[in-house]
């Protein structure tokens, strides 16, 4: 999953990371493939040489060897701006056009379960280019109507985003889980398969997705991790295994 | 303009923008006068029941914790909190009854420690309200439009979502582009806690790393307490003002509280004390364990000297400091409920 996610990110990109299996991503993309790639985070760390997993976005990894050391205003201006090409986030639950929900489970005034909200990640589905969203799949998260809608993805469909004000041309991108990859249909912006991860049928998918999925004739196998990213995970990224293997 | 939406939540620490020049021209002063006090008097002269909350820093950093225990102790009660990712800070004023409002962008959570058991309680049984949401960044620019002496700013966040829904805000359309555009209410919290590296007597006050959104919260706040690592000379300020973030007209007391982030981060001073904070998630399972650790840490001392002698002292200080040089290894005894940490010596 780390693995997937990180081979997403390109060199010489921006990408805006929530907490998480995010950051072992863009961390272990930028000690493989893509060296420069620009890390920021939202409390206001500029391009860190991430040195090792930072317990909240705003601690002090998120500026160590940084280029610069800003606030919340300055990153948030940048997106907003167009700088960034990639917002990195998870979910708690996800619809078929990557809405996602990160409030609440049951209704919002008398929550079944309260979770913390929006954080910044309505600011990043919102601003950034493209959104990618890392979770877990099962029918619980995958579902046909979200409890709440934190942060936007397509919303209803075609041209939603942009008739609600949204900046053009941004939203989700990929949606990568335990099982596989995912994208959205460039016409009804709807959920399609992109790839399942080796050994993972088609229909586990189907069977983990609580709503019409969208698949395609050939469905490839993701690329299997290299040893040296395994290696660079469990020794170097997140020695602990605070978020992998957990 | 044209009103297109209005999201249901509460408006809370809203002024009219010519109320805000009257209480910073009337209650601000622009005299150099030593604001150096106890943080008890602090929390005594410019906290009140029922008011508005906003505390510096991010998360679990660079937080005031000297300024949370301090009103927990003095028993304040009905405040709204900003839940601007508020983590151990919310947890702890829920749990004792300080906070029972919460304008929510972030919290009952831990980042990556995972929920907070207390927190969702709180929420989940109906002992805390949330009463209006939010994102970081319509948080942080609730203070920009205060900051800029505005009643609003306008955003291209929230739009389309449930979080626009529950919130304060209203979408116009933009009358250059005609495209619908989020307005963004000011807020002037009616106090503020900062915490800084290091400040002068005056309030002058300079923040090592990242600002986050004090900056704008230290102009917005009716009132702002301000804890420092340390009280420097006024020479020492006047050596590197690019360094100041808060000027001294912006602040209403000064206190001493070294070490005042723990058990949160002080970015290049000390490290996050995760044994700490999973003693708290571990006692936070169950309302027992929540008091347990209330009397623990919070009513049987006096104050936040004494809090630090408790946590481990000099002895612990050092080793947190080592953690943030990346000297130590970090230990994360949270991770997945292991509950195999051992409770930290006393020296």
């Amino acid at each position: 999953m780390a693995s997937a996610a990180a081979r997403v990110l390109e060199d010489g990109k921006s990408v805006f990371v929530g907490t998480g299996l995010p950051i072992i991503a863009s961390m272990l993309a930028q000690r493989t493939h893509a060296p420069n790639l620009l890390v920021v985070f939202e409390a206001g760390g500029i391009g860190p040489k991430i040195p090792m997993i930072p317990i909240s976005v705003g601690d002090s990894r998120t500026f160590y060897r940084a280029v610069m050391a800003a606030s919340m205003d300055y990153v948030m201006c940048c997106a907003q701006l167009g700088h960034i090409d990639y917002g990195f986030l998870g979910a708690a639950q996800i619809d078929p056009y990557g809405n996602l929900n990160t409030t609440c489970i049951g209704s919002h005034d008398q929550p079944k379960v309260r979770l913390p909200g929006s954080g910044g990640a309505n600011d990043l589905g919102s601003l950034c280019h493209r959104t990618i969203v890392l979770m877990r799949q099962d029918t619980r998260k995958f579902v046909e109507k979200l409890d709440y809608l934190t942060t936007p993805g397509y919303l209803t469909g075609p041209n939603a985003r942009e008739k609600a004000g949204l900046p053009r041309k941004t939203g989700p991108y990929r949606v990568i889980t335990q099982l596989g990859v995912m994208g959205f249909d460039d016409d009804t912006k709807r959920m399609n398969l992109i790839s399942t991860h080796p050994g993972v049928k088609v229909e586990e998918i189907i069977a983990n997705t609580g709503f019409q999925l969208i698949i395609p004739d050939n469905i490839p196998y993701t690329m299997t991790p290299t040893e040296d990213e395994l290696r660079l995970l469990r020794e170097q990224i997140d020695p602990n295994g605070i978020v992998i293997g957990g | 303009m044209n009103i297109l939406n209005e999201g249901k939540g509460e408006l809370n620490a809203w002024m009219d923008p010519d109320d805000a020049r009257d209480w910073m021209s009337e209650k601000k002063s622009r005299e150099l006068t030593d604001k150096i006090m106890p943080i008890k008097e602090a929390v005594k002269r410019f906290t009140f029941n029922g008011g508005y909350l906003a505390m510096g820093g991010f998360g679990h950093v660079r937080v005031s914790m000297a300024g949370i225990y301090e009103m927990i102790r003095q028993k304040r009660r009905n405040l709204i909190m900003a839940g601007k990712t508020a983590v151990h800070d919310i947890d702890v004023l829920i749990a004792s009854g300080v906070v029972d409002r919460v304008e929510c962008a972030y919290a009952f959570g831990h980042e990556l420690r995972g929920l907070s058991p207390s927190g969702r309680r709180a929420v989940e049984k109906g002992k805390v309200k949330v009463v209006a949401e939010l994102s970081n960044a319509a948080f942080q620019w609730r203070f920009k439009a205060a900051s800029m002496g505005l009643s609003w700013l306008p955003a291209r966040v929230m739009m389309g979502t449930d979080t626009f829904r529950y919130s304060a805000m209203k979408t116009v359309e933009d009358p250059y582009t005609g495209k619908p555009l989020c307005l963004i209410p000011a807020c002037y919290p009616d106090f503020a806690f900062i915490h800084v590296h290091r400040c002068d007597k005056y309030g002058n006050a300079q923040i090592d790393g990242i600002v986050i959104e004090d900056r704008e919260l230290a102009m917005a706040a009716k009132r702002l307490i301000i804890t420092t690592e340390e009280i420097v000379s006024e020479n020492e300020i006047r050596d590197a003002p690019d360094r100041t973030v808060i000027p001294f007209f912006m602040v209403d007391a000064v206190c001493e509280t070294p070490y005042g982030s723990h058990p949160g981060n002080m970015p290049l001073l000390y490290y996050s004390d995760e044994e700490h904070m999973t003693e708290w998630l571990t006692l936070s399972q169950n309302e027992d364990g929540v008091m347990k650790y209330l009397d623990k840490y919070v009513y049987a001392i006096d104050d936040f000297t004494e809090y630090i002698t408790l946590v481990g002292g000099v002895k612990r200080m050092e080793y947190l400091r080592k953690l943030e040089r990346l000297e130590a290894p970090l230990s994360t005894p949270w991770r997945r409920g292991e509950r195999n940490w051992i409770t930290i010596p006393l020296n």
